[in-house]
């Protein structure tokens, strides 16, 4: 089966460029608003979207994403009106891949067969959740499989050679690599040890291979995007947006093209790598 | 109750981390490749000998093991019921029962070579103790606490900033135990590499509830020796309070397979179970949080509630993954005190016995005050007095001192 996220790299492979990949909050800073966001972002140039699934304890990420995830929890964002939100994304956009990133605590009590099927109508394409390991992929990484949904890995710096196997197993879609050990918005990492990286990966796997964590600007986006599939940047979207509030955290004219602009330069940067060859 | 017993509840967990459905290895990938290998390092020590001598040497020169069980006389008298003991874990070096896993996780974290220890703490027990093992062997220590939590347990802050580690005041959510937990795995993935994470207790990914809970067991064993000594016999019941539920597992689970044992943790009901409280498994339901899969307390969309408790060391809105399944099981029974009746205990014990109880060990006094008058004078229970409630001492009197205002 060709999901959204293989066209979308079938088609990227023929342009010869990679991937920019960009992270937003669902429902940060409010569902209306956010939903602007969304549909701005491949006008501005990004290629997938990666859609955060608010949670109160996000133990990986970084006080910026920490806030995203409160601000859209404070004004009653829910996993359900996450999926609201890419259902009317897709009204307009029947082709941009969507991945939701989060924890698996709130699809658990969703209930993993209902999320899956109502994911999958809501045109959901692929699935990032943090906290479920390959040792866990009984809980939601085989259903999603099995529901046409691709289980996008993390693969990290202290995944090693012996361990890789069994990260990519189960991965399809796209591999997403962790530039560095720690949470996000943490700083950049060197684009040639990125690089080493990268390849070592792909020794293993013939899935596209995605960069991101610490990624900030175009620059940054370029470099990585020489040496991946892929670059993905998140937490300076959503400092973009939280910039743009005003002093009581809600939303201004400025909001929508302040992430659109960010984005533009970023997809600049991404479409002027050179391309690494395969 | 359960018609699927098992013939043992003391195999668990299996070997993927599940005791039932609960516990597992809810992590992101940067922390797997570190858990597997603590697992092996854990497995290794646990079947060394030397490393078990080393332990034992500690426990009782370091931390002045065995702790005693006590004949509580006068509160035998007052309650009128079963004879009661207090199995005195606040006797032990820093004050409760956290060293006994502490030392057993740092000397787990010499052998695989760390030289930089973290720790998340609610009252400042586990805190302390990490502090206190961490001067004794000279590593670095790094406490996240929240800054709520900081502030209410002073004295535990400034014994561990004496001991030479650093408390970092944790700002996020709650700004309590369960937001420490988050930024000490924050931490800890950030720094994987020379870092041990130091869990204070029966919950966290595997191997943590299971290495953690046999390091507290000495506190079951010593019981069950003890009172054979003193009585020829088993006690007939058990209690302990809950927040993770370590003190409590490590009495417990030497008595999961003696049937004729009643056995019951007290949770943290707060202002009441209807309102603001701490019990996951009164108020809560199975979810996953923080590497395990155990009851939580969350909203309709499964995000993570508030606790609240008096006793920041109960002030969590998670148990451990066993706890979780003994509940499941029927094997241990799950009752709850409010902020209310843990005072009232906290003012009895210290009146009664010359004792001030920890806070949190108060509430397993409160329960006792129910239970035992129900039984016979010839039925022996015995209670964990987990910790000492010297740093609860300036918080209480600050409650005493506004209400005769």
């Amino acid at each position: 089966m060709t999901t959204r996220i293989d066209a979308k790299f079938a088609e990227l492979k023929k342009q010869g460029r990679a991937a920019f990949v960009t992270f937003v909050m669902a429902g940060d800073p409010d569902p209306a608003t956010s939903l602007e966001v969304v549909k701005a972002l491949p006008k501005a140039g990004a290629d997938i979207i990666e859609l955060g699934m608010p949670f109160t304890d996000p133990m990986a990420d970084g006080p910026s994403i920490q806030a995203a995830g409160l601000r859209a929890l404070k004004v009653g964002m829910t996993l359900r009106k996450t999926l609201e939100l890419v259902r009317d994304f897709r009204e307009d956009d029947a082709t941009t891949p969507i991945v939701l990133m989060g924890y698996y605590n709130p699809i658990y009590i969703y209930g993993v067969d209902t999320f899956l099927a109502d994911a999958r109508t809501a045109g959901v394409d692929g699935l990032i959740i943090v906290d479920l390991p390959p040792e866990e992929d009984t809980e939601l990484c085989i259903p999603a499989m099995k529901a046409g949904l691709n289980f996008i890995r993390l693969a990290t710096p202290t995944t090693d050679d012996k361990r890789l196997p069994a990260v990519l197993a189960n991965t399809s879609g796209f591999v997403y690599y962790v530039a560095i050990a720690g949470i996000t918005g943490a700083a950049a990492a060197d684009s040639k040890v990125v690089g080493e990286a990268v390849a070592r990966i792909k020794r293993h796997t013939k899935l596209p291979v995605c960069v991101g964590f610490g990624i900030r600007t175009p620059e940054q986006a370029r470099a990585i995007a020489e040496h991946a599939n892929g670059s993905v940047v998140g937490t300076a979207l959503v400092d973009a947006l939280k910039g743009s509030l005003d002093a009581e955290g809600r939303a201004t004219t400025k909001t929508v093209p302040a992430v659109a602009d960010l984005v533009a330069a970023l997809a600049q940067g991404v479409r002027g790598a050179k391309q690494a060859a395969e | 109750m359960n018609k699927n017993l098992p013939n043992s509840f003391r195999t668990g967990p299996d070997e993927r981390g599940h005791f039932g459905i609960f516990g597992g290895r809810y992590v992101a990938e940067t922390l797997m490749p570190l858990i597997l290998e603590l697992e092996k390092a854990y497995a290794d020590a646990k079947a060394d000998p030397a490393f078990q001598a080393e332990m034992n040497g500690y426990l009782k020169a370091y931390v002045g093991r065995p702790s005693p069980l006590y004949f509580a006389e006068r509160l035998t008298e007052h309650l009128g019921g079963a004879k009661i003991y207090l199995k005195r874990e606040e006797l032990n070096h820093t004050g409760s029962h956290k060293v006994n896993n502490v030392l057993g996780q740092i000397m787990v974290a010499r052998r695989m070579g760390k030289k930089r220890i973290i720790a998340e703490t609610g009252a400042g027990q586990h805190g302390v103790a990490t502090a206190t093992l961490c001067a004794r062997f000279g590593l670095e220590c790094v406490v996240y606490m929240g800054a709520v939590d900081v502030e209410r347990q002073q004295p535990n802050v400034i014994r561990m900033e004496m001991l030479g580690a650093k408390v970092v005041p944790v700002q996020s959510g709650a700004r309590t135990l369960k937001d420490a937990m988050n930024d000490a795995l924050r931490d800890w993935v950030t720094n994987v590499h020379n870092t041990f994470y130091c869990i204070g207790t029966v919950a966290g990914p595997h191997p943590y509830p299971m290495m953690v809970r046999d390091f507290q067991s000495i506190i079951g064993h010593e019981t069950r020796e003890q009172m054979q000594e003193v009585e020829g016999r088993l006690p007939d019941s058990l209690i302990a309070c809950i927040g993770g539920g370590s003190n409590a597992m490590g009495l417990f689970h030497p008595f999961l397979d003696d049937p004729s044992v009643e056995i019951f943790g007290v949770e943290a009901a707060g202002h009441g179970l209807t309102q603001l409280h701490a019990a996951s498994i009164a108020g809560g339901r199975p979810g996953v949080l923080h590497g395990n899969r155990t009851y939580l307390l969350m909203d309709a969309d499964g995000q993570i509630e508030e606790a609240h408790s008096i006793s920041a060391g109960l002030d969590y809105p998670g148990i451990g993954p066993e706890h979780s399944w003994l509940h499941e099981t029927g094997r241990v029974k799950y009752l709850s005190a409010t902020d209310e009746e843990a005072l009232a205990a906290f003012k009895l014990l210290s009146r009664l016995e010359g004792i001030i109880p920890a806070l949190e060990s108060a509430h397993a006094i409160a329960k006792l005050s129910e239970l035992a008058p129900q039984r016979p004078k010839d039925h022996l229970m015995v209670v964990n007095l987990s910790g000492r409630g010297d740093k609860d001492v300036p918080q209480v009197g600050d409650i005493l001192k506004g209400r005769k205002k």
